[in-house]
């Protein structure tokens, strides 16, 4: 009993965690039908951005305020520098140019700060523990759980009842016709961006919680994670999103708990060959998305 | 015919031009750059096989890099350092010593061995599946390299490999390279291959068998990553699974992106562009770190820069230096225009 509900806090706070950055990534993916490799850097600026405003002595939501508008502010840029400038040529450019660009960010981190983990400020309810009929665990998995429920929610009443979330949704379905429709092209591709550099913020705080350094390499496992699950969960679908996160945190909690050591460094082998076959087999993933999907 | 023989002759004088002034300024350093750039060339021509001809992006190449240099290391390293080096080695591998000629090649075979095995339904996959699916081979097989000790060394530095790339074999082989790359283009193998990129349906009404096509032109590309690979241990002497990464991928991709993707000129002038600029940034780097002028190592503006003239090239000129057209093409296409007039 006491192992179920340890199993069940650490299944959910980390697939809280997983379905926020998959969300992040698949928000782009639906409208664009692009892939941001550029994404993971996202949860590294606003890494860094906790690192550069920890010395100032605010108070530390101030601060991760502020890093959560740079991830932001920095998902709009990857729009501005790799996107807008190749869209309408070939999907390879883009693929190429967002992959430059994380490579310039994670340099530009290496140039100008360090090439060493820098630790950030965490408050103190971070590394606290509580017990829970008689389970120890950290707050922050409690805390994680919760952001994920409620950043849900709002995200899901974003989506269905105001007048961009509307728009996204109908230039996820059809691009061309929302557009003829009056929807603004590049308002909505900026917005998505913008939402998934909220995202990325978000769940930088946590993810950054559990390791408490950041170093210039951080982006690549987020973004490996979100790829996964949006490739289960399916590529084009909001929910799918949700849903691959969720199932990969199981089955990555599951392994943990099951696979005998030396099996389980090859966990990433195992999980990626899965994206492969369940590429082939449903190309769409679990969730289908919306019907059509031309791209501009 | 003719402008085939022009483009191989221009291209190969290239790199022997590098071998003779390299050879005449008998500088150390420059044979490690010249050689460095006759494997670069390997290993971007053999990108240009698949990605310019298919038009497909991949990102597993570097891996293929690595199985070829394990492949090749595995069996040449001498039997009296075998047991260091590799303590957990398979007993029936563990007393093979090929010439590393031999095995070379057989790294080249390996890789293309595993491309084939592993490969053909990805092939039936098109654009952002068929990247993604491409970049999860790479995270795969880098794993794998990173774990398998047996063969690998873990993530441990494998040491021991003979060093036996010198700058006539390197340059050898990419000329070897120069030739394959725009014979596969030629072929007729090559054609259809480029029919399915300019118009999939189109070639596959006319009967082009896309997945078998790109399956080949995905097993050639493979095969010339393993010989790069194993050219290039038989370099360095000592690597781990970290020189096959993303990185790296980021270099070669860069190179035949910014030379030109579909030609095999522009993957060789890419791979000459790239190599001269980052010899160049590299020794501004160390200039600036022996000066001291920062109180911290500076690192990492090789890769701005190329980040930066990669998303140049791609926004001003899509198709890389040279889009469509070899050099040779362009010499015979101008002097027929001007025999014209």
């Amino acid at each position: 009993m006491v192992g179920l509900i340890q199993f069940i806090i650490d299944f959910l706070s980390l697939g809280g965690a997983y379905a926020l950055m998959a969300l992040g990534l698949v928000i782009v993916y639906g409208i664009l039908k692009l892939v941001n490799f550029a994404y993971g850097e996202l949860i590294m600026v606003a890494g860094y951005t906790l690192y550069l405003v920890g010395g100032t002595g605010m108070p530390w939501i101030f601060m991760a305020i502020i890093a959560i508008l740079m991830s932001v502010l920095f998902g709009i840029l990857t729009d501005y520098v790799a996107f807008r400038p190749v869209r309408a040529k070939s999907v390879t450019a883009v693929l190429i140019t967002s992959f430059a660009f994380s490579t310039l960010l994670q340099n530009g981190a290496l140039l100008f700060i360090s090439p060493r983990p820098r630790n950030i400020p965490l408050p103190d309810i971070f590394t606290e523990t509580i017990e829970i009929a008689g389970v120890i665990t950290p707050i922050r998995n409690l805390l994680t759980i919760a952001t994920a429920v409620i950043s849900l929610s709002l995200f899901t009443w974003l989506m269905r009842r105001t007048v961009i979330g509307i728009a996204m949704r109908a230039a996820a379905t059809h691009f061309t016709m929302a557009r003829m429709l009056g929807v603004p092209a590049n308002l909505i591709i900026t917005s998505a961006f913008a939402i998934s550099g909220l995202l990325a913020g978000i769940v930088s705080m946590f993810w950054l919680g559990r390791i408490g350094a950041v170093t210039p390499g951080i982006g690549l496992e987020p973004l490996l994670i979100a790829f996964i699950a949006t490739v289960i969960g399916g590529m084009r679908s909001l929910q799918g999103a949700v849903l691959g996160g969720f199932l990969l945190a199981f089955i990555d909690t599951g392994l943990n708990y099951t696979l005998p050591q030396d099996l389980l460094k090859f966990r990433d082998a195992f999980t990626f060959s899965l994206v492969i076959l369940i590429l082939l087999w449903r190309p769409e993933g679990l969730l289908k998305g919306p019907a059509s999907g031309q791209r501009t | 015919m003719k402008r085939h023989i022009i483009t191989v002759g221009i291209l190969i004088g290239l790199v022997i031009l590098v071998v003779v002034a390299v050879e005449v300024a008998n500088v150390r350093l420059f044979v490690r750059i010249a050689i460095n750039l006759c494997i670069m060339l390997v290993l971007v021509l053999g990108l240009q096989v698949f990605m310019g001809n298919s038009g497909i992006l991949s990102f597993a190449h570097i891996g293929f890099m690595g199985v070829g240099a394990y492949t090749s290391a595995m069996l040449t390293i001498p039997l009296q350092m075998r047991g260091m080096a590799l303590p957990d080695l398979y007993p029936v591998l563990a007393n093979v010593l090929l010439s590393p000629y031999i095995t070379i090649i057989m790294g080249g075979l390996v890789a293309a061995a595993v491309a084939a095995a592993i490969s053909y339904p990805l092939m039936r996959l098109s654009d952002a599946a068929a990247v993604i699916t491409s970049f999860a081979l790479l995270v795969v097989l880098h794993t794998i390299m990173l774990h398998w000790s047996e063969v690998t060394n873990g993530p441990r530095t494998l040491f021991g490999i003979p060093k036996v790339t010198n700058l006539y074999l390197a340059a050898t082989v990419a000329a070897v390279a120069i030739v394959a790359a725009l014979a596969f283009k030629e072929s007729r193998l090559g054609i259809l291959v480029r029919a399915t990129r300019d118009d999939e349906v189109a070639a596959a009404a006319m009967g082009a068998n896309i997945p078998n096509l790109r399956w080949i032109a995905f097993i050639i590309s493979a095969l010339f990553a393993g010989i790069g690979g194993a050219l290039w241990g038989h370099f360095i002497t000592s690597f781990s699974p970290k020189a096959f990464y993303l990185k790296e991928t980021f270099v070669i991709l860069g190179m035949l992106v910014i030379g030109g993707p579909r030609t095999v000129t522009g993957a060789v002038f890419g791979v000459f562009i790239v190599t001269i600029a980052f010899e160049a940034l590299r020794a501004l780097e160390g200039m600036i770190n022996q000066a001291q002028i920062f109180s911290e190592q500076v690192a990492g503006v090789t890769e701005i820069v190329l980040a930066l003239a990669m998303i140049a090239v791609l926004v001003f000129r899509p198709g890389g230096l040279l889009t469509t057209r070899e050099i040779g093409d362009m010499i015979v296409h101008g002097r027929n225009k001007r025999g014209e007039k």
